[in-house]
């Protein structure tokens, strides 16, 4: 195993002003030892003009969001374009984000990891650090989720002096890895990930290196959206130049430096504010889990495995405001792409805190800092080995921050601030990916689909969760236009986007719904497709105070189909699977049909006629299901969010059609949900009874391989959860599985 | 915010309008009191409610300075330092036949890689929470609030004592 060094100790270079790397290690001692940025414990700006300090922030947060805007109208990919695949950033010399734009804000934290890797790797010496230069960096390593998102910084300078950076990134259609995509599924090495840039300098003087444009062009399937994402990125990054020149030119470059500092500690201050504000001290704990079955797909033989991630957390709030979570007993790095670095782990972590904590105020890298966190190192989150595949984190990622919004949402509830509360959210999954020619033989398509950022949100605490509007990674989720991804995907058409019923996690508010769009293969050569996510197990974890997690993934495509003929004979065709036990696809389609009850999907050919079902999240519920208002479940049948069986089985509510109304039958209700409460009690056992028997599956080895392995794994990690999972279940300290 | 107000938003019937400026709105730090006497004024016990737990679930302190979490229902769960589930009761759906009854067999997990735990109360029936985790996961202990830090440090006053 080996690890790619991030020692602060390389001797700074020579000169009489201090180098950045005795900067940001006088701006990380100074944190230590005052708890403050920079040793700010007074806002001296705000305090002497506040409006000055806000019209500044004003203007740079203005100046952040236009760039993202504008950018993407320069140039950019149709992935960029369609739905805003693309954030801006602005930061301290140190590599501390100041002000940033909507968008995939995920990566604000990332990029302010790859900063800083430059700064501790002397790169001011070698390959140095002068105004014009342009750097690129993707290596998941440094602190990027994954190769397919790509960075573009550039050191922003005043009269010769570095005074910050600019950063953009923006998430490519292809990245060259083993299988055509950006989220890969069955790479188990680095060599596998596709096309890696870690930080290197790619332009000068304003322009990218001729050497550098024909290396990157020849990296990707796809090099015209490349260029075209690498010219909007460099774009953002030059308005967000501009911006900062101009308020440079109106307020003084003293002003300005301070302003930087401030808005950082400030971003500290509101964060712990917040806390005492929201949440009550103490300790919440929850866990979440994904799987990856890989045992008969893996391509690798070391990938043939059965694997369950393990993501407990652990969110620990103080006397003072003070935020730690820990992932503490997290499972094992994989042979598969979903290992992630602690840098995407942080800019997660961020990320949702931007949603849900400090989604107003300054919002920056000062939350960062007050954000306590352990992801185990040698785990899964922090896996410290840049051979493993870091192709597809989201994988892991996603649902392991589940907990987070659960964990928070019950400090919310205890405050009584019901309308913060968020039980979690679908998984951003089913990437259908891919590519193939046309029927010419000569014209590449990729398939690179991203209408996944745009899934159910979970419950709130006072009203159901979004339907089919949610990404935990971009605040601004979008599903983007069928016909723009028609065009890209040019070998792929659409039959159907609609919801899916039954997606949406059941409780007295039910979770956003998930939805389906049935796709059709048609005028193609050639074409390999593939996607996945969550199948036996469910998505995260379960929703909240007795909400359910909503439904997990199955698949579905069907090859040699008679659409063709369909058509040809003006026939019905099919537009989805409302009910995959009476399923409108079998019904009107003749064909050889593949359905498994798993997510995962290795490539697979596909040929002309074929079908294949995208299948989006939902979101999980809030409370008893049997507390939800009859009304709002007849609403929902009506809507189809769910099936009128399941109105029935799950909510305890019967309805019949009357005219183009839903109604509810209120006493069949009445009996349906008194019989439903009458089963909990002559079913549900002692916990004494429910303790003894989940005991004995560990004692007596009725464990399956992967529950087995994912123990194993997580008590080898960790001495302190092995600890915690033997006592609770009174094993001795030599147990082992 | 007034009571009725807040009693409207617990119970899911702000209009839109009015719930948006709730949600964008500045957090008053009255609310927690506010919050308190609506839903003291909702149970039928005694016993003063220290914190708010979950859906139906309360830490209160009850006449001899005890904490203990009681439901809305009268069922008293015990002492607040141990978690509530292990005085629950409980229902797990370990096999396809028990998923199948609320989830379509294409929509269910693999109850060999997880189950689904269901934690009544013995007293309602009422469904508190729901695990989704591997057969033989230690029961989540979800939330054990430090309530002496809390009104002290966050509230600036003491914990009541009965």
């Amino acid at each position: 195993m080996t690890t790619i060094s991030t020692d602060l100790s390389q001797s700074p270079p020579a000169g009489n002003s201090p180098s950045l790397i005795e900067k940001m290690a006088l701006s990380k001692r100074q944190y230590e030892e005052t708890g403050h940025y920079k040793g700010i414990d007074q806002l001296r700006l705000k305090q002497t003009d506040h409006f000055r300090y806000e019209r500044v922030w004003a203007e740079l947060r203005g100046a952040l969001v236009s760039a993202r805007e504008t950018a993407l109208h320069i140039s950019a990919s149709p992935i960029v374009r369609n739905i805003g695949e693309l954030c801006f950033a602005l930061y301290t010399p140190e590599g501390d984000s100041v002000v940033v734009s909507t968008g995939i804000i995920t990566h604000v934290h990332t990029m302010s990891e790859g900063i800083k890797y430059m700064i501790s790797q002397a790169y001011e010496d070698s390959p140095g650090i002068k105004e014009g230069d342009i750097f690129c960096n993707n290596d998941p390593t440094l602190g990027n989720v994954h190769t397919t998102d790509v960075h573009t910084i550039i050191p922003l300078f005043y009269e010769g002096e570095l005074i910050g950076w600019a950063g953009g990134v923006a998430h490519q259609v292809d990245i060259g890895a083993g299988t055509p995509g950006h989220d890969p599924v069955a790479s188990a090495n680095r060599y596998e990930d596709g096309f890696y840039v870690t930080c290197e300098k790619v332009g000068s003087n304003h322009q990218l290196h001729k050497d550098w444009q024909i290396r990157a062009g020849l990296s990707t399937r796809t090099p015209v959206y490349w260029a075209l994402d690498e010219k909007c990125r460099i774009a953002g990054c030059y308005i967000v130049k501009e911006a900062l020149d101009r308020v440079i030119a109106s307020e003084g470059i003293d002003y300005v430096r301070q302003f930087m500092d401030e808005a950082v500690e400030e971003g500290r201050q509101i964060f712990l504010a917040r806390i005492k504000e929201r949440l009550v001290p103490g300790i919440y704990e929850t866990a979440s889990f994904f799987d990856a079955p890989y045992a008969d797909k893996a391509w690798h033989p070391e990938a043939r495995i059965d694997y369950l991630m393990h993501a407990p957390l652990t969110l620990t709030i103080g006397a003072g405001g003070q935020f730690h979570m820990s992932m503490d007993g997290a499972s094992a790095p994989v042979p598969m792409p979903f290992n992630a670095s602690e840098g995407s782990m942080q800019g997660a972590l961020w990320v949702l805190l931007t949603q849900t904590l400090i989604y107003d105020g300054k919002v920056n890298d000062g939350a960062y800092l007050a954000a306590g966190h352990n992801f185990p190192a040698g785990t899964w989150c922090n896996a410290q080995d840049h051979s493993l595949a870091y192709g597809s984190p989201w994988a892991f990622l996603i649902p392991s921050f589940t907990g987070l919004f659960r964990l928070l949402s019950r400090g919310y509830f205890a405050r009584g601030f019901r309308e913060e509360i968020v039980t979690g959210y679908g998984f951003t999954g089913d990437p259908l990916q891919g590519g193939g020619f046309l029927a010419d033989g000569k014209t590449y398509f990729p398939v690179s689909n991203f209408e996944l950022c745009a899934v159910g949100l979970g419950a709130r605490g006072t009203m159901d969760g979004l339907d089919a509007a949610y990404a935990m990674w971009n605040p601004e989720a979008d599903m983007g236009d069928a016909e723009v991804w028609e065009t890209i995907e040019s070998g792929l058409l659409y039959l159907s986007r609609r919801y899916k019923p039954d997606t949406a996690g059941y409780g007295r508010y039910r979770g956003g719904s998930g939805w389906e769009a049935l796709r059709y293969v048609h005028g193609v050569q050639a074409l390999q497709l593939y996607s996945f996510r969550e199948g036996r197990v469910f998505h995260g974890g379960a929703g909240l105070y007795g909400g359910y997690p909503n439904s997990a993934d199955y698949k579905v495509r069907v090859h040699n189909t008679n659409m063709a003929q369909l058509a040809a004979a003006r026939k019905p065709y099919p537009l989805g699977e409302a009910d995959p036990s009476d399923s409108e696809l079998e019904r009107l389609v003749q064909g050889e049909f593949l359905r498994t009850n798993e997510g995962m999907m290795f490539p697979e050919a596909f040929g002309d006629g074929d079908l294949f079902l995208s299948l989006f999240s939902g979101g999980p519920g809030y409370g008893d299901p049997l507390e939800r208002d009859p009304q709002s479940v007849a609403r929902d049948v009506l809507g189809h969010v769910y099936l009128p069986e399941t109105a029935e089985r799950a909510f305890g509510v019967v309805v019949r059609t009357s005219g183009d109304e839903m109604v509810v039958d209120e006493a069949a209700t009445k009996t349906a949900r008194e019989n439903l409460r009458l089963r909990r009690s002559a079913r549900a056992v002692s916990y004494e009874e429910f303790y003894a028997r989940e005991r004995e599956l560990i004692t007596t080895g009725q464990l399956s391989s992967p529950v087995r392995q994912m123990y194993q794994q997580s008590m080898h990690l960790s001495p302190s959860w092995a600890a915690k999972f033997k006592q609770f279940w009174n094993l001795p300290d030599t147990f082992s599985l | 915010m007034d009571q009725a107000t807040l009693a409207d938003l617990i119970d899911g019937k702000l209009p839109w309008h009015q719930l948006k400026e709730v949600l964008s709105g500045n957090k008053d730090i009255a609310r927690f009191d506010l919050y308190i006497e609506v839903l003291q004024s909702r149970v039928s016990f005694k016993e003063t409610i220290l914190l708010p737990l979950g859906e139906h679930l309360y830490v209160v302190v009850d006449a001899s300075g005890r904490r203990i979490v009681k439901c809305d229902c009268g069922y008293e769960f015990g002492p607040v330092e141990r978690n509530w589930k292990c005085a629950s009761a409980v229902l797990v759906r370990d096999s396809d036949e028990l998923l199948e009854e609320i989830y379509d067999p294409w929509n269910r997990c693999d109850p060999s890689w997880e189950e689904l735990r269901e934690f009544y109360c013995p007293g309602c029936w009422s469904l508190l929470e729901v695990e989704a985790a591997p057969p033989g996961y230690p029961v989540m202990f979800d939330f054990q609030p430090d309530i002496d830090t809390f009104y002290q440090e966050y509230l600036g006053r003491p914990v009541p004592r009965s």
